[in-house]
């Protein structure tokens, strides 16, 4: 599984890079950034998830 | 103007309607089942959508709506609403594509980055508001403590004296809580405003500084200094924006543990959960409702919406609708999904968002730390704002334990 992140639906709400600050990061505006596109284990999984279901927007999803 | 009683709110809605301040949560239910885009002839016309999704379908709807004039009042939307693309206070009045250059002005000074570095100060705000309470078993919460938080840290990244601090905090309710004012009255106690504002810009080209108002004066689009009268609108904007919001915001999240012991006792047993308490109570009490302005006579989920009919856009009940949230009516601590709409959706994102989160953590850290265990005193005496902006503005707690 791993983070598919569509950056134009991204308002810089920030919710990916607090819950999951080693998945996620900010650029100098507050937009997300991907820090990890390949396959997540299991633990990152639980995080990633966890951003994907908090994000406003529905920037993220988690998938193959 | 008069504000009759609403008898009906699916046909006569109005927010300033004492009904809607005392429990506009029970409204939003019925009018999510009757209508669910509630109708009123009052302010020259209005609609109010309070399912999740049509909430969101207009923010992201830039074409069809406008940004123009964000407080819904008794004048018609040009009284007050210079033309696009400025606005009165851009980015927030602005449409695109002037919306997104204005908006990138101001972003980077509020990133994550930025922002966490105001943490040391805010505690020290925090810490030195309860100080002054000194040994009070009773003490107002919104009064003397929440109020001021927003107040300092506004002050600080603005460049506003510190002690402007009531001076300010009156405008804001002026532009924000004084809607249902006839026009002429709006538009004289805006003179003030005004002048405060002139003078602070020319204070500041006198004697630069390291704030935001010395940044906008620097600023360029393309080469040219900004217009005049968009550098008054973003200082108008960061003046207004910040405060009542997360006044209110900061308020609310102590009223609730005021009136819930077993989220405070679980909140100070596990101070870990603060972060998912903080997004639910912005989510069940999201003090922020935005508006907007139908562009031209168009349909939307079979309502006829004119030209010029305001849009007040319920992020509150946008928050509250169960299509949306699991139990949505009731508060989760603990809450693992939620996407709520609190800071706005699409291009209009809160741009203090992550301000507003720093001072909601300091200030309930601080608090709790200081007092981890309180009550309301009577919640007769707890007092809401009216507007597009709620939360409480009088909230007398008594101190149980104090540490």
């Amino acid at each position: 599984m791993k983070i598919h992140f569509e950056a134009s639906k991204c308002q810089g709400h920030g919710r990916c890079y607090s819950l999951a600050p080693d998945l996620f990061d900010s650029d100098d505006l507050g937009t997300a950034v991907v820090l990890v596109t390949g396959e997540l284990d299991a633990d990152q999984l639980k995080r990633a998830n966890l951003a994907a279901s908090n994000c406003p927007e529905y920037a993220i999803e988690i998938g193959d | 103007m008069e504000h009759p009683p609403v008898k009906d709110f699916t046909t006569d809605f109005d927010h300033v309607d004492d009904a809607w301040v005392a429990d506009p949560y029970a409204i939003m239910a019925d009018l999510r089942e009757q209508c669910p885009i509630a109708h009123s002839d009052r302010y020259g016309g209005m609609w109010v959508p309070v399912l999740h999704k049509d909430v969101a379908a207009i923010a992201n709807d830039t074409e069809h709506f406008t940004s123009r004039t964000v407080v819904i009042n008794e004048g018609r939307p040009g009284d007050d609403a210079p033309p696009a693309p400025i606005g009165v206070a851009p980015p927030i009045s602005s449409d695109p594509p002037f919306h997104e250059i204005a908006r990138r002005l101001l972003l980077p000074a509020f990133a994550p980055r930025p922002i966490a570095a105001l943490e040391d100060f805010s505690r020290v705000l925090c810490n030195d508001l309860i100080d002054a309470m000194g040994d009070n078993d009773v003490v107002n919460a919104s009064l003397d403590y929440a109020q001021h938080i927003p107040v300092g840290l506004i002050a600080k990244m603005v460049g506003l004296p510190p002690e402007d601090g009531d001076l300010f905090r009156s405008f804001v309710h002026e532009i924000i809580e004084a809607v249902d004012l006839p026009v002429e009255e709006r538009l004289a106690r805006f003179e003030p405003i005004q002048e405060y504002i002139v003078g602070l810009i020319e204070e500041h080209r006198e004697k630069p500084a390291d704030d935001l108002i010395t940044y906008l004066l620097d600023a360029e689009i393309a080469g040219n200094k900004l217009a005049d009268e968009h550098v008054f609108g973003t200082i108008l904007l960061l003046i207004v924006a910040g405060i009542d919001t997360t006044w209110s915001a900061i308020g609310s999240s102590i009223w609730h543990l005021a009136n819930n012991p077993d989220d405070l006792a679980r909140l100070i047993a596990h101070p870990e959960l603060l972060p998912s308490a903080i997004e639910e109570f912005l989510r069940a009490y999201a003090p922020v409702t935005m508006a907007r302005l139908v562009k031209d006579d168009f349909e939307f989920e079979g309502c006829p919406m004119k030209r010029d009919d305001w849009i007040l856009l319920s992020f509150p009940a946008a928050n509250r609708d169960p299509e949306m949230f699991d139990r949505a009516d009731e508060v989760l601590i603990d809450r693992e999904a939620n996407r709520h709409a609190a800071f706005g959706l699409g291009i209009h994102r809160c741009l203090g968002s992550n301000l507003a989160r720093l001072e909601m953590t300091i200030a309930l850290e601080e608090w709790l730390r200081r007092f981890p265990k309180f009550e309301l005193v009577d919640a007769d005496s707890v007092t809401f704002s009216q507007g597009q902006v709620r939360g409480p503005r009088s909230l007398p707690i008594r101190i149980l334990e104090r540490s």
